[in-house]
């Protein structure tokens, strides 16, 4: 593993009494391909909340890029190029979907032409296959048109590392191709990525490696291989 | 792709027009009111700025309730912050009313600003409740605060004007005019900058906004002080307007309620919904007073409320713009 780019140490977070999280450890070295894996409700979106700044951790912290980000407001963290996407896609209805994208060109890279951002906006689409959506509604975009609007905003911010969360879920197995083959292509540029994904294929095929959490806890980290061969992994997948 | 950068060059040009159009148009209704000086009744003075007014007040809960999504049911609250403000300036001293009003925006924005801080917390209806209660607390407060009169109420007497006004009417309807002007402007300056887009990100969903680097808090900062100095401005001249102030007139629900009917008839996405709204709704409840009754002012505004909702949620604006995009 190269340099860390993202680490988060010893993060835990409660809900109500409910441990959501406790004591995680999540280092990305700079470059790196990571699938972050575990059954539903085991904590794997909670933690990407905690990266993304959506929620405050209780104790732990976060250092992304050399700095300590674990009071960072969100927006401070996506200006600083860590971005996300969302399981359930959540467009900016009232706009076009070229106009979503100029989001983030506005705030998040700080972009002041018109001009400029609605070029790079268009740029975007085209790097995510959505050009010729680029005036729609998003209230018109199916599933996997709507996954790669996620995918072209959480681009835009141009980000230095991309948190993935279930961007394949419900998509047909060359759907879920076309997003591999286009997260491959960004990771080529130099984004690191972070997978959060239930689908075992994509994660073996695409992850250099796999990150386990079960019910909150980190059971097992290392290559895919050796990470699946593991017992209890086997089990929480599995069963006894 | 050509198409996009077409039609994204005249989304930026056309905006300027707009903005010297709301200049222009405000300076014509200024000579147009110079012009007619005191040739036509009172009455028509009275009407236009209780319109104007509205205007001012439609416009600037839009700013936060229409751009940013966050439903403010205590602008009455802010008018009468507005409206004792001038009370309390006239009797400590005598200033010009212009000195009234800014001080009435400093009182009413920093209300607003910390109607903005409640946003961390509250979403949505909370947000909007606690709006109500806020503007129910200070009722309470100025109806046992005896220096303003308390519940009884206060008269406020008129100061002198100079020559080049016919009468007091006359020149709080010139002053109008340009507040209205003022507040229009702002409102477009805010819908077509940063802001804007960043309210309208925050409008349709705050949590992916913040994750597209959208300061959330500090834009529904900006946008509830603005709105909320606006609406003490509108109510600044107030007192003078009518001369006698209490709590029941100030923080009258007629005030809150059209706040919110106008930019929703209107349309709450474009800068001139508030303004067709307020222009349409206070026309026909100036009328109505006149020809049927005052009672039936508020019915009329409910009536419209309901119809435009079912009909047209989105009010004149989204008419229009349905309009031009059949007709392309």
């Amino acid at each position: 593993m190269s340099a860390a780019i993202l680490a988060g140490a010893s993060i835990t977070k409660q809900f109500d009494g409910f441990a959501a999280l406790t004591d995680v450890d999540l280092t990305v070295g700079k470059g790196e391909r990571v699938g972050l894996i575990g059954p539903n409700g085991s904590g794997k979106s909670t933690l990407v909340n905690c990266f993304a700044g959506i929620i405050a951790a209780d104790s732990g912290s976060i250092v992304f890029d050399g700095a300590d980000i674990t009071a960072a407001p969100a927006w401070l963290r996506a200006k600083h190029g860590l971005a996300r996407t969302y399981q359930i896609p959540r467009p900016f209805h009232g706009m076009t979907v070229q106009e979503n994208i100029q989001v983030p060109l506005r705030f998040a890279v700080g972009h002041r032409s018109a001009r400029v951002i609605s070029v790079e906006a268009q740029a975007i689409l085209d790097q995510v296959g959505l050009a010729d959506k680029a005036s729609r509604s998003p209230k018109v975009l199916t599933q996997v048109e709507l996954r790669k609007l996620e995918l072209g905003r959480a681009l835009a911010a141009r980000p230095k590392v991309l948190i993935a969360d279930e961007v394949m879920a419900g998509l047909s197995d060359s759907e879920v191709d076309e997003i591999l083959a286009l997260l491959t292509r960004l990771n080529a540029q130099g984004i690191t990525i972070l997978l959060i994904e239930h689908i075992m294929r994509a994660v073996m095929m695409f992850s250099q490696r796999i990150v386990v959490i079960v019910a909150g806890r980190k059971i097992a980290d290392g290559l895919p291989d050796d990470v699946m061969r593991q017992d209890d992994v086997e089990r929480a997948y599995l069963g006894e | 792709m050509s198409a996009t950068f077409e039609s994204h060059k005249s989304s930026v040009a056309t905006p300027l027009y707009s903005g010297l159009a709301i200049v222009l148009a405000g300076a014509t209704l200024v000579a147009v009111a110079l012009l007619v000086g005191s040739r036509v009744s009172e009455y028509y003075y009275l009407a236009a700025y209780t319109i104007l007014q509205f205007i001012v007040l439609g416009t600037a809960w839009n700013i936060l309730g229409g751009y940013g999504g966050y439903v403010n049911f205590g602008a009455a609250g802010f008018f009468a912050a507005g409206c004792y403000t001038t009370v309390v300036l006239n009797k400590l001293f005598h200033l010009p009313l212009i000195v009234d009003m800014a001080a009435a925006a400093a009182a009413a924005g920093l209300m607003g600003l910390g109607t903005g801080y409640m946003t961390l917390r509250l979403r949505g209806v909370f947000f909007a409740i606690a709006t109500l209660a806020v503007a129910i607390v200070l009722q309470t407060v100025i109806s046992n605060w005896s220096f303003v009169g308390g519940g009884r109420g206060v008269y406020v007497v008129r100061p002198e004007i100079s020559g080049l006004f016919g009468t007091y009417a006359h020149f709080l309807v010139m002053l109008m005019i340009g507040l209205a002007t003022c507040a229009v402007f702002a409102a477009w300056a805010v819908e077509k900058s940063w802001i804007g887009v960043g309210l309208a990100a925050i409008r349709d969903n705050e949590t992916a906004a913040e994750t597209c680097g959208v300061p959330s808090l500090r834009l529904k900062l900006i946008a509830a002080t603005t709105s909320g100095a606006l609406m003490g401005m509108a109510g600044a001249p107030f007192p003078y307007y009518v001369s006698y102030v209490d709590p029941a007139t100030a923080f009258s629900l007629a005030i809150a309620v059209n706040s919110i009917a106008m930019p929703l008839v209107g349309g709450t996405t474009a800068w001139w919904g508030p303004l067709v709204g307020a222009i349409m709704l206070g026309s026909v409840q100036q009328i109505l007073t006149v020809t049927v009754s005052s009672a039936a002012n508020l019915f009329i505004v409910g009536v419209l409320l309901v119809v435009f909702l079912t009909v047209a949620p989105r009010g004149v604006v989204g008419i229009v713009r349905a309009w031009k995009r059949g007709s392309q």
